[in-house]
Protein backbone atom coordinates (compact mmCIF):
# COMPACT_ATOMS: atom_id res chain seq x y z
CA UNK A 1 0.00 0.00 0.00
CA UNK A 2 2.86 2.62 1.08
CA UNK A 3 4.41 2.12 -2.16
CA UNK A 4 1.47 2.49 -4.20
CA UNK A 5 1.07 5.80 -2.17
CA UNK A 6 4.63 6.68 -2.70
CA UNK A 7 4.35 5.92 -6.59
CA UNK A 8 0.66 8.49 -6.34
CA UNK A 9 2.59 11.11 -4.29
CA UNK A 10 5.84 11.76 -6.26
CA UNK A 11 3.81 11.23 -9.39
CA UNK A 12 0.81 14.12 -8.54
CA UNK A 13 3.65 16.14 -7.01
CA UNK A 14 5.63 16.68 -10.76
CA UNK A 15 1.70 17.52 -12.52
CA UNK A 16 0.94 20.17 -10.00
CA UNK A 17 3.91 21.92 -10.37
CA UNK A 18 3.71 21.66 -14.43
CA UNK A 19 -0.04 23.14 -13.91
CA UNK A 20 1.51 26.27 -11.86
CA UNK A 21 4.89 26.54 -14.24
CA UNK A 22 3.03 29.06 -16.24
CA UNK A 23 6.10 29.46 -19.55
CA UNK A 24 5.54 25.90 -19.93
CA UNK A 25 2.02 26.22 -19.89
CA UNK A 26 2.34 28.88 -22.57
CA UNK A 27 5.06 26.66 -24.35
CA UNK A 28 2.77 23.89 -24.74
CA UNK A 29 1.01 26.11 -26.42
CA UNK A 30 3.11 27.68 -28.73
CA UNK A 31 5.13 25.38 -29.86
CA UNK A 32 2.55 22.78 -31.59
CA UNK A 33 0.66 26.00 -33.31
CA UNK A 34 4.73 26.90 -34.77
CA UNK A 35 5.07 23.22 -36.29
CA UNK A 36 1.88 22.73 -37.21
CA UNK A 37 0.47 25.77 -38.57
CA UNK A 38 3.91 27.21 -40.01
CA UNK A 39 5.54 23.78 -40.95
CA UNK A 40 2.55 21.61 -41.50
CA UNK A 41 0.65 24.14 -43.55
CA UNK A 42 4.01 25.05 -45.46
CA UNK A 43 5.20 21.70 -46.46
CA UNK A 44 1.36 20.57 -47.50
CA UNK A 45 0.96 23.92 -49.61
CA UNK A 46 4.27 23.00 -51.64
CA UNK A 47 4.26 19.47 -51.19
CA UNK A 48 1.43 17.88 -50.17
CA UNK A 49 0.02 17.27 -53.55
CA UNK A 50 3.33 15.61 -55.30
CA UNK A 51 3.78 13.47 -52.31
CA UNK A 52 0.20 11.36 -52.29
CA UNK A 53 -0.66 11.89 -48.57
CA UNK A 54 -1.49 15.30 -46.46
CA UNK A 55 1.26 16.72 -44.29
CA UNK A 56 -0.82 18.26 -41.87
CA UNK A 57 -1.88 15.11 -40.47
CA UNK A 58 1.87 13.50 -41.10
CA UNK A 59 3.50 16.53 -39.11
CA UNK A 60 0.62 16.01 -36.35
CA UNK A 61 1.26 12.03 -35.53
CA UNK A 62 5.38 13.31 -35.55
CA UNK A 63 4.56 16.34 -33.85
CA UNK A 64 2.54 14.45 -30.84
CA UNK A 65 5.46 11.54 -31.04
CA UNK A 66 7.83 13.80 -30.68
CA UNK A 67 5.96 16.12 -27.77
CA UNK A 68 5.29 13.43 -25.77
CA UNK A 69 8.56 11.99 -25.95
CA UNK A 70 10.60 14.71 -25.57
CA UNK A 71 8.64 16.14 -22.08
CA UNK A 72 9.18 12.68 -20.24
CA UNK A 73 12.44 12.62 -21.22
CA UNK A 74 13.39 16.30 -19.75
CA UNK A 75 10.62 15.47 -17.01
CA UNK A 76 12.90 12.76 -15.79
CA UNK A 77 15.83 15.19 -16.14
CA UNK A 78 14.03 16.89 -13.02
CA UNK A 79 15.40 14.30 -11.17
CA UNK A 80 18.57 16.53 -11.66
CA UNK A 81 17.40 19.50 -10.58
CA UNK A 82 15.68 17.85 -7.47
CA UNK A 83 18.95 16.65 -6.51
CA UNK A 84 20.80 20.08 -6.82
CA UNK A 85 17.49 21.95 -4.78
CA UNK A 86 18.77 18.77 -2.45
CA UNK A 87 15.02 17.83 -2.40
CA UNK A 88 15.95 14.36 -4.33
CA UNK A 89 17.49 14.34 -1.11
CA UNK A 90 14.63 14.23 1.19
CA UNK A 91 13.11 11.59 -1.18
CA UNK A 92 15.79 9.24 -1.16
CA UNK A 93 16.15 8.69 2.55
CA UNK A 94 12.28 7.77 2.93
CA UNK A 95 11.30 4.09 3.22
CA UNK A 96 10.53 3.69 -0.21
CA UNK A 97 12.12 1.58 -3.09
CA UNK A 98 14.35 2.71 -5.50
CA UNK A 99 12.05 1.81 -8.15
CA UNK A 100 8.53 3.00 -6.96
CA UNK A 101 10.30 6.89 -6.82
CA UNK A 102 11.75 6.22 -10.68
CA UNK A 103 8.59 4.28 -11.59
CA UNK A 104 6.44 7.19 -9.63
CA UNK A 105 8.48 10.20 -11.36
CA UNK A 106 8.24 8.34 -15.04
CA UNK A 107 4.24 8.06 -14.39
CA UNK A 108 4.39 11.88 -13.46
CA UNK A 109 6.19 13.08 -16.11
CA UNK A 110 4.00 10.75 -18.60
CA UNK A 111 0.87 12.57 -17.32
CA UNK A 112 2.45 15.96 -17.81
CA UNK A 113 3.41 15.23 -21.62
CA UNK A 114 -0.13 14.24 -21.75
CA UNK A 115 -1.42 17.17 -20.71
CA UNK A 116 0.96 18.70 -22.80
CA UNK A 117 -1.01 17.44 -26.05
CA UNK A 118 -4.03 18.44 -25.41
CA UNK A 119 -3.33 21.86 -27.30
CA UNK A 120 -1.81 20.12 -30.11
CA UNK A 121 -4.98 17.77 -30.94
CA UNK A 122 -7.00 20.65 -30.30
CA UNK A 123 -5.40 22.60 -33.33
CA UNK A 124 -4.91 19.50 -35.21
CA UNK A 125 -9.08 19.25 -35.05
CA UNK A 126 -9.39 22.52 -35.89
CA UNK A 127 -7.00 22.22 -39.39
CA UNK A 128 -9.62 19.30 -39.98
CA UNK A 129 -6.97 16.60 -39.50
CA UNK A 130 -9.29 13.72 -40.03
CA UNK A 131 -9.36 11.81 -36.61
CA UNK A 132 -12.31 10.07 -35.31
CA UNK A 133 -13.27 9.65 -32.07
CA UNK A 134 -12.39 5.80 -32.00
CA UNK A 135 -8.71 6.62 -33.15
CA UNK A 136 -8.76 9.51 -30.30
CA UNK A 137 -9.26 6.78 -28.25
CA UNK A 138 -7.01 4.71 -29.28
CA UNK A 139 -4.20 7.18 -28.85
CA UNK A 140 -4.69 7.33 -24.99
CA UNK A 141 -2.67 3.96 -24.41
CA UNK A 142 -0.42 4.96 -27.48
CA UNK A 143 0.43 8.09 -25.89
CA UNK A 144 0.96 5.94 -22.15
CA UNK A 145 3.61 3.53 -23.82
CA UNK A 146 5.60 6.58 -25.51
CA UNK A 147 5.94 8.34 -22.05
CA UNK A 148 6.61 5.22 -20.67
CA UNK A 149 9.78 4.80 -23.17
CA UNK A 150 10.82 8.15 -23.25
CA UNK A 151 10.79 8.31 -19.11
CA UNK A 152 13.07 5.26 -19.48
CA UNK A 153 15.26 6.56 -22.21
CA UNK A 154 15.40 9.82 -20.37
CA UNK A 155 16.68 7.70 -17.30
CA UNK A 156 19.63 6.23 -19.11
CA UNK A 157 20.74 9.35 -20.46
CA UNK A 158 20.77 11.14 -17.36
CA UNK A 159 22.30 8.26 -15.69
CA UNK A 160 25.43 9.09 -17.89
CA UNK A 161 25.53 12.95 -17.15
CA UNK A 162 26.63 15.11 -14.00
CA UNK A 163 25.00 18.37 -13.75
CA UNK A 164 21.91 20.11 -15.04
CA UNK A 165 24.20 22.25 -17.68
CA UNK A 166 25.29 19.02 -19.03
CA UNK A 167 21.83 17.41 -19.22
CA UNK A 168 20.34 20.09 -21.38
CA UNK A 169 23.50 19.95 -24.25
CA UNK A 170 23.51 15.87 -23.79
CA UNK A 171 19.69 15.82 -24.24
CA UNK A 172 19.54 18.44 -27.35
CA UNK A 173 22.69 15.95 -28.85
CA UNK A 174 20.35 12.59 -28.03
CA UNK A 175 16.87 14.35 -29.13
CA UNK A 176 17.92 16.36 -32.43
CA UNK A 177 19.49 13.97 -34.76
CA UNK A 178 16.00 11.95 -33.93
CA UNK A 179 13.98 14.98 -35.00
CA UNK A 180 15.21 13.27 -38.46
CA UNK A 181 15.84 9.66 -37.89
CA UNK A 182 12.66 9.51 -37.20
CA UNK A 183 10.81 11.23 -39.46
CA UNK A 184 9.11 13.75 -37.49
CA UNK A 185 8.50 16.19 -40.12
CA UNK A 186 10.01 14.53 -43.21
CA UNK A 187 9.11 10.63 -44.78
CA UNK A 188 11.96 8.67 -43.82
CA UNK A 189 10.68 5.32 -46.52
CA UNK A 190 14.09 5.71 -48.32
CA UNK A 191 16.96 6.64 -46.23
CA UNK A 192 21.03 6.02 -46.75
CA UNK A 193 21.84 2.61 -45.35
CA UNK A 194 23.85 4.13 -42.75
CA UNK A 195 20.90 6.78 -41.57
CA UNK A 196 18.95 3.54 -41.81
CA UNK A 197 20.66 1.77 -39.18
CA UNK A 198 20.93 5.35 -37.18
CA UNK A 199 17.14 5.67 -37.47
CA UNK A 200 16.32 2.04 -36.39
CA UNK A 201 18.01 2.92 -33.29
CA UNK A 202 15.95 5.52 -32.62
CA UNK A 203 13.27 5.24 -29.85
CA UNK A 204 11.68 7.75 -31.33
CA UNK A 205 11.12 6.74 -34.35
CA UNK A 206 8.96 3.67 -33.37
CA UNK A 207 6.74 6.27 -30.98
CA UNK A 208 5.88 8.31 -34.30
CA UNK A 209 5.13 5.31 -36.46
CA UNK A 210 2.44 3.88 -33.82
CA UNK A 211 0.87 7.30 -33.73
CA UNK A 212 0.73 6.98 -37.56
CA UNK A 213 -0.40 3.32 -37.50
CA UNK A 214 -3.28 4.53 -35.57
CA UNK A 215 -4.18 7.98 -37.60
CA UNK A 216 -3.51 5.97 -40.99
CA UNK A 217 -5.14 2.75 -40.50
CA UNK A 218 -7.57 1.71 -43.04
CA UNK A 219 -6.53 4.82 -45.18
CA UNK A 220 -5.31 4.52 -49.29
CA UNK A 221 -2.01 6.62 -47.65
CA UNK A 222 -1.60 3.67 -45.06
CA UNK A 223 1.28 2.56 -47.50
CA UNK A 224 2.90 5.72 -47.85
CA UNK A 225 3.66 7.16 -44.47
CA UNK A 226 3.40 4.00 -41.84
CA UNK A 227 6.79 1.97 -41.44
CA UNK A 228 5.47 -0.51 -39.28
CA UNK A 229 2.95 -2.55 -38.19
CA UNK A 230 1.84 -1.74 -34.60
CA UNK A 231 2.50 -5.01 -33.31
CA UNK A 232 5.99 -5.02 -34.38
CA UNK A 233 6.32 -1.56 -33.28
CA UNK A 234 4.52 -2.13 -29.91
CA UNK A 235 7.32 -5.33 -29.55
CA UNK A 236 10.05 -3.01 -29.99
CA UNK A 237 8.30 0.03 -27.74
CA UNK A 238 8.40 -2.92 -24.82
CA UNK A 239 12.12 -4.59 -25.20
CA UNK A 240 13.48 -0.78 -25.57
CA UNK A 241 11.53 0.04 -22.38
CA UNK A 242 12.31 -3.05 -20.55
CA UNK A 243 16.57 -2.71 -21.17
CA UNK A 244 16.65 1.03 -20.45
CA UNK A 245 14.21 0.59 -17.44
CA UNK A 246 16.57 -2.08 -15.63
CA UNK A 247 19.72 -0.99 -17.03
CA UNK A 248 18.62 3.27 -16.18
CA UNK A 249 17.71 2.78 -12.33
CA UNK A 250 20.34 0.42 -11.81
CA UNK A 251 22.81 3.39 -12.98
CA UNK A 252 21.02 5.75 -11.21
CA UNK A 253 20.72 4.60 -8.30
CA UNK A 254 24.52 3.07 -7.93
CA UNK A 255 25.58 6.39 -9.13
CA UNK A 256 23.23 8.25 -6.05
CA UNK A 257 25.07 5.81 -3.59
CA UNK A 258 28.81 5.41 -4.54
CA UNK A 259 29.81 8.80 -5.05
CA UNK B 1 9.80 -5.28 20.57
CA UNK B 2 10.41 -4.29 16.63
CA UNK B 3 11.41 -6.98 14.50
CA UNK B 4 13.52 -3.89 12.76
CA UNK B 5 15.79 -2.64 15.62
CA UNK B 6 17.05 -4.49 18.90
CA UNK B 7 16.20 -3.21 22.19
CA UNK B 8 18.89 -2.28 24.09
CA UNK B 9 21.44 -1.39 21.65
CA UNK B 10 22.97 1.91 20.68
CA UNK B 11 21.56 4.49 18.72
CA UNK B 12 24.24 4.68 16.64
CA UNK B 13 27.46 2.46 16.77
CA UNK B 14 30.49 3.66 14.05
CA UNK B 15 33.38 0.91 14.02
CA UNK B 16 36.39 1.59 11.79
CA UNK B 17 34.23 3.81 9.10
CA UNK B 18 36.07 4.42 6.12
CA UNK B 19 34.94 6.59 3.13
CA UNK B 20 36.95 7.40 0.01
CA UNK B 21 35.10 9.19 -2.44
CA UNK B 22 35.77 7.83 -6.28
CA UNK B 23 39.40 9.78 -7.70
CA UNK B 24 40.06 11.33 -4.33
CA UNK B 25 43.82 10.66 -3.33
CA UNK B 26 43.04 10.78 0.23
CA UNK B 27 40.02 9.38 2.41
CA UNK B 28 37.67 11.47 2.96
CA UNK B 29 36.45 10.24 6.62
CA UNK B 30 39.46 7.64 7.81
CA UNK B 31 38.73 4.96 9.76
CA UNK B 32 36.59 6.59 13.16
CA UNK B 33 35.10 4.73 15.33
CA UNK B 34 32.00 6.03 18.03
CA UNK B 35 28.86 4.93 19.64
CA UNK B 36 25.73 7.25 20.21
CA UNK B 37 23.82 6.45 23.40
CA UNK B 38 19.63 6.30 23.05
CA UNK B 39 18.48 9.82 23.94
CA UNK B 40 22.00 11.24 23.69
CA UNK B 41 22.60 14.80 22.47
CA UNK B 42 25.81 14.13 20.28
CA UNK B 43 27.83 16.70 18.45
CA UNK B 44 30.17 16.30 15.40
CA UNK B 45 32.63 18.97 15.21
CA UNK B 46 34.85 19.99 13.06
CA UNK B 47 36.46 22.88 10.20
CA UNK B 48 34.93 22.66 6.64
CA UNK B 49 36.38 19.43 4.95
CA UNK B 50 36.39 17.73 8.15
CA UNK B 51 34.61 14.53 7.46
CA UNK B 52 31.49 15.44 8.96
CA UNK B 53 28.84 15.59 6.24
CA UNK B 54 30.21 12.56 4.46
CA UNK B 55 29.93 11.01 7.92
CA UNK B 56 26.18 11.65 8.31
CA UNK B 57 25.63 10.88 4.66
CA UNK B 58 26.99 7.42 4.79
CA UNK B 59 24.63 7.13 8.66
CA UNK B 60 21.92 8.25 6.82
CA UNK B 61 22.64 5.61 3.84
CA UNK B 62 22.44 7.91 1.20
CA UNK B 63 26.44 7.19 0.48
CA UNK B 64 27.86 3.96 0.87
CA UNK B 65 30.90 3.94 2.86
CA UNK B 66 34.19 2.15 1.28
CA UNK B 67 34.83 0.00 4.42
CA UNK B 68 33.58 -0.28 8.21
CA UNK B 69 30.09 -0.90 9.27
CA UNK B 70 27.38 1.45 10.61
CA UNK B 71 24.86 -0.15 13.06
CA UNK B 72 21.62 2.25 13.72
CA UNK B 73 19.60 1.41 16.63
CA UNK B 74 20.93 -2.46 16.00
CA UNK B 75 20.28 -2.32 12.22
CA UNK B 76 22.90 -2.63 10.00
CA UNK B 77 22.88 -0.01 7.68
CA UNK B 78 24.95 -1.67 4.57
CA UNK B 79 22.28 -4.96 4.95
CA UNK B 80 18.84 -3.20 5.88
CA UNK B 81 19.53 0.41 4.31
CA UNK B 82 15.42 0.35 4.16
CA UNK B 83 14.90 -0.65 7.93
CA UNK B 84 17.16 2.14 8.62
CA UNK B 85 15.79 4.68 6.65
CA UNK B 86 12.18 3.80 8.97
CA UNK B 87 14.09 4.88 12.50
CA UNK B 88 15.45 8.11 11.03
CA UNK B 89 15.14 11.58 10.57
CA UNK B 90 17.39 13.93 8.80
CA UNK B 91 17.54 17.50 7.80
CA UNK B 92 20.18 19.00 5.26
CA UNK B 93 22.77 20.93 5.11
CA UNK B 94 21.21 22.89 2.51
CA UNK B 95 17.21 23.51 2.27
CA UNK B 96 15.21 20.43 1.24
CA UNK B 97 12.20 21.41 0.33
CA UNK B 98 10.27 21.63 -2.90
CA UNK B 99 10.01 25.52 -3.11
CA UNK B 100 7.23 25.04 -5.99
CA UNK B 101 4.98 23.44 -3.42
CA UNK B 102 3.20 25.15 -0.52
CA UNK B 103 4.66 23.75 3.37
CA UNK B 104 1.50 21.90 3.81
CA UNK B 105 2.32 19.93 0.24
CA UNK B 106 5.93 19.40 1.65
CA UNK B 107 4.87 18.04 4.92
CA UNK B 108 2.26 15.93 2.84
CA UNK B 109 4.52 14.41 0.38
CA UNK B 110 6.73 13.61 3.33
CA UNK B 111 4.02 11.72 5.40
CA UNK B 112 2.96 9.72 2.83
CA UNK B 113 6.47 9.20 1.74
CA UNK B 114 6.43 7.44 5.27
CA UNK B 115 3.57 5.42 5.23
CA UNK B 116 1.96 7.77 7.70
CA UNK B 117 -1.39 8.04 5.25
CA UNK B 118 -2.44 6.81 2.46
CA UNK B 119 -2.31 9.02 -0.80
CA UNK B 120 -4.83 11.49 -1.59
CA UNK B 121 -4.50 14.21 -4.12
CA UNK B 122 -5.76 17.51 -2.04
CA UNK B 123 -5.98 18.61 1.18
CA UNK B 124 -9.10 18.41 1.63
CA UNK B 125 -9.41 14.40 0.92
CA UNK B 126 -6.42 13.91 3.64
CA UNK B 127 -7.99 12.10 6.94
CA UNK B 128 -9.25 14.65 9.56
CA UNK B 129 -6.36 13.50 12.02
CA UNK B 130 -3.85 14.55 9.11
CA UNK B 131 -5.68 17.74 8.84
CA UNK B 132 -5.80 18.26 12.55
CA UNK B 133 -2.40 17.65 12.79
CA UNK B 134 -1.19 19.95 10.21
CA UNK B 135 -3.54 22.87 12.44
CA UNK B 136 -1.46 21.67 15.15
CA UNK B 137 2.02 22.46 13.46
CA UNK B 138 0.86 25.61 11.99
CA UNK B 139 -0.03 27.10 15.39
CA UNK B 140 3.05 25.98 16.70
CA UNK B 141 5.10 27.78 13.91
CA UNK B 142 2.64 30.27 14.53
CA UNK B 143 1.89 30.59 9.92
CA UNK B 144 -1.90 29.57 10.10
CA UNK B 145 -2.30 31.00 6.77
CA UNK B 146 1.69 30.94 5.73
CA UNK B 147 1.51 26.87 5.31
CA UNK B 148 -0.18 26.93 2.33
CA UNK B 149 1.56 29.54 0.31
CA UNK B 150 4.56 28.52 -1.44
CA UNK B 151 7.52 27.61 0.13
CA UNK B 152 9.73 30.15 -1.64
CA UNK B 153 7.70 33.04 0.05
CA UNK B 154 8.74 31.92 3.25
CA UNK B 155 11.49 33.32 5.24
CA UNK B 156 14.96 31.26 6.25
CA UNK B 157 14.22 30.79 9.97
CA UNK B 158 10.47 29.74 8.92
CA UNK B 159 11.64 27.03 6.43
CA UNK B 160 14.00 25.55 8.69
CA UNK B 161 11.67 25.26 11.07
CA UNK B 162 9.24 23.91 8.56
CA UNK B 163 12.06 21.34 7.78
CA UNK B 164 12.79 19.80 11.74
CA UNK B 165 9.22 19.45 12.05
CA UNK B 166 9.00 17.52 8.48
CA UNK B 167 11.54 15.08 9.44
CA UNK B 168 10.03 14.35 13.31
CA UNK B 169 6.58 13.45 11.72
CA UNK B 170 7.12 10.17 11.66
CA UNK B 171 8.93 10.01 14.94
CA UNK B 172 12.26 9.12 14.12
CA UNK B 173 14.50 7.55 16.54
CA UNK B 174 17.13 9.17 15.83
CA UNK B 175 17.24 12.61 13.88
CA UNK B 176 20.54 13.16 12.45
CA UNK B 177 21.14 17.55 12.01
CA UNK B 178 23.64 18.30 9.38
CA UNK B 179 24.32 22.06 10.29
CA UNK B 180 20.95 23.27 11.07
CA UNK B 181 21.70 26.51 12.24
CA UNK B 182 23.67 27.51 9.59
CA UNK B 183 21.99 30.73 7.90
CA UNK B 184 19.42 31.18 11.20
CA UNK B 185 19.96 34.47 13.08
CA UNK B 186 20.36 34.14 16.73
CA UNK B 187 16.92 34.60 17.62
CA UNK B 188 15.08 31.62 15.56
CA UNK B 189 18.18 29.46 16.28
CA UNK B 190 17.70 29.92 20.36
CA UNK B 191 13.81 29.03 19.61
CA UNK B 192 15.21 26.17 17.46
CA UNK B 193 17.26 24.48 20.18
CA UNK B 194 14.76 25.51 22.59
CA UNK B 195 11.87 23.33 19.83
CA UNK B 196 15.00 20.28 19.89
CA UNK B 197 15.03 19.93 23.85
CA UNK B 198 11.25 19.62 24.13
CA UNK B 199 11.29 16.59 21.05
CA UNK B 200 14.10 14.91 23.19
CA UNK B 201 12.67 15.01 26.35
CA UNK B 202 9.33 13.94 25.39
CA UNK B 203 10.36 11.30 22.60
CA UNK B 204 13.54 9.83 23.96
CA UNK B 205 14.78 11.23 20.28
CA UNK B 206 18.79 10.48 20.00
CA UNK B 207 20.00 13.32 18.16
CA UNK B 208 23.13 13.66 15.92
CA UNK B 209 23.94 17.00 14.48
CA UNK B 210 26.93 18.97 13.04
CA UNK B 211 28.15 21.70 13.57
CA UNK B 212 30.72 24.67 13.38
CA UNK B 213 29.27 26.68 16.33
CA UNK B 214 30.59 25.83 19.59
CA UNK B 215 28.08 27.31 21.60
CA UNK B 216 25.74 24.58 20.02
CA UNK B 217 28.05 21.27 21.13
CA UNK B 218 28.77 22.80 24.24
CA UNK B 219 24.87 22.10 24.94
CA UNK B 220 25.83 18.49 23.82
CA UNK B 221 25.89 15.56 25.88
CA UNK B 222 28.77 13.96 23.84
CA UNK B 223 31.38 15.75 21.27
CA UNK B 224 33.17 14.47 18.55
CA UNK B 225 35.75 16.75 17.22
CA UNK B 226 36.77 15.67 13.56
CA UNK B 227 39.88 16.53 11.57
CA UNK B 228 41.06 15.27 8.03
CA UNK B 229 38.55 12.51 8.60
CA UNK B 230 40.08 11.35 11.44
CA UNK B 231 38.47 11.51 15.17
CA UNK B 232 40.77 13.89 17.18
CA UNK B 233 38.60 14.08 20.43
CA UNK B 234 35.69 12.35 21.80
CA UNK B 235 34.47 12.77 25.29
CA UNK B 236 31.77 15.31 27.17
CA UNK B 237 32.89 18.70 26.55
CA UNK B 238 34.04 19.01 30.15
CA UNK B 239 36.61 16.08 29.54
CA UNK B 240 37.41 17.18 25.88
CA UNK B 241 38.41 20.78 28.00
CA UNK B 242 40.07 18.98 30.73
CA UNK B 243 42.10 16.81 28.56
CA UNK B 244 43.02 18.48 26.23
CA UNK B 245 42.76 22.07 27.83
CA UNK B 246 43.09 22.51 31.57
CA UNK B 247 44.07 25.33 33.28
CA UNK B 248 45.47 28.38 30.86
CA UNK B 249 47.72 31.35 31.54
CA UNK B 250 46.00 34.43 29.75
CA UNK B 251 48.20 37.35 29.05
CA UNK B 252 48.14 40.58 27.32
CA UNK B 253 50.89 43.56 26.23
CA UNK B 254 51.27 46.81 25.46
CA UNK B 255 54.07 45.93 23.10
CA UNK B 256 52.63 42.55 21.65
CA UNK B 257 55.09 42.13 19.19
CA UNK B 258 57.82 42.12 21.67
CA UNK B 259 56.06 40.05 24.51
CA UNK B 260 55.09 37.09 20.72
CA UNK B 261 59.08 37.65 20.41
CA UNK B 262 59.50 36.74 24.23
CA UNK B 263 57.76 34.12 23.85
CA UNK B 264 58.75 32.37 21.16
CA UNK B 265 62.03 32.69 21.99
CA UNK B 266 61.63 30.85 25.86
CA UNK B 267 59.64 27.99 23.13
CA UNK B 268 56.70 28.14 25.07
CA UNK B 269 53.54 26.82 22.92
CA UNK B 270 50.86 29.59 22.46
CA UNK B 271 47.92 30.39 20.42
CA UNK B 272 47.12 34.05 20.10
CA UNK B 273 43.37 34.65 19.68
CA UNK B 274 43.10 38.14 20.57
CA UNK B 275 45.21 37.90 23.59
CA UNK B 276 47.76 34.68 24.17
CA UNK B 277 46.88 31.84 25.66
CA UNK B 278 49.18 29.59 27.24
CA UNK B 279 48.23 26.19 28.60
CA UNK B 280 50.15 25.30 32.07
CA UNK B 281 50.06 21.65 31.30
CA UNK B 282 50.86 20.89 35.00
CA UNK B 283 53.16 23.81 35.38
CA UNK B 284 51.88 26.87 37.86
CA UNK B 285 51.70 30.34 36.48
CA UNK B 286 54.18 32.04 38.63
CA UNK B 287 56.16 29.35 37.50
CA UNK B 288 55.35 31.19 33.66
CA UNK B 289 55.08 34.73 34.63
CA UNK B 290 58.56 34.83 36.04
CA UNK B 291 60.22 33.88 32.74
CA UNK B 292 58.87 37.01 30.99
CA UNK B 293 60.35 40.58 31.31
CA UNK B 294 57.93 42.31 28.68
CA UNK B 295 55.57 44.63 31.04
CA UNK B 296 51.91 42.62 31.25
CA UNK B 297 48.74 44.21 30.87
CA UNK B 298 46.81 41.56 31.64
CA UNK B 299 47.17 38.97 33.33
CA UNK B 300 44.89 35.95 34.93
CA UNK B 301 44.34 31.91 34.75
CA UNK B 302 40.99 30.37 33.45
CA UNK B 303 39.21 26.99 32.40
CA UNK B 304 40.37 26.52 28.68
CA UNK B 305 36.85 27.05 26.88
CA UNK B 306 35.91 24.24 24.31
CA UNK B 307 36.70 26.98 21.61
CA UNK B 308 40.36 26.98 23.13
CA UNK B 309 40.24 23.45 22.98
CA UNK B 310 39.15 23.66 19.52
CA UNK B 311 41.25 25.93 18.11
CA UNK B 312 44.12 24.35 19.59
CA UNK B 313 43.55 20.90 18.28
CA UNK B 314 43.02 22.10 14.46
CA UNK B 315 46.69 24.15 14.98
CA UNK B 316 48.32 20.89 16.12
CA UNK B 317 47.20 18.89 13.33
Amino acid sequence: MNESSAIAAIATRDFFKFLRDRSRLILSVLVPFLLLVLLGSTVQANLGHASGFNFIGFTFTGVLGLTIFQSSVQGIASLLDDRQNDFAREIFVAPVSRYSIVFGKILGETMVAIAQTIPLVALALVLRVAISPEQLVLMVPVALVSCLLGGSFGLVAMSLINSQQAANQVFNFLLLPQLFLAGVFTPIRVMPWYLEILSRLSPLRYVVDLFRDVLYAGRPEYRKVVLLDPVTNLATIALMFTVFMLAGTAMFVRRETNR
Amino acid sequence: MSLESYEGADAVDVERLVKRYRGAPDNAVDSISFRVGVGEVFALLGPNGAGKTTTISILTTTLAPTSGSVRIVGVDARRDPAAVRRQIGIIFQNPSLDMNLSGEENIRLHAILYGLYPYRPTYRMMPGDYRHHISQIAAMLGMESDLFRPVRKLSGGMRRKLEIIRGLMHRPRVLFLDEPTTGLDAASRRSLWAYLAEVRQRHETTIVLTTHYLEEAEAADRILILNHGQVAAQETPDQVRAQLGGEALEIDADDRAVLRRELVRLNLRFDENGRFLIYLDGRSAYELVRLLTTPLTVMRTRQASLEDVYLRILASE
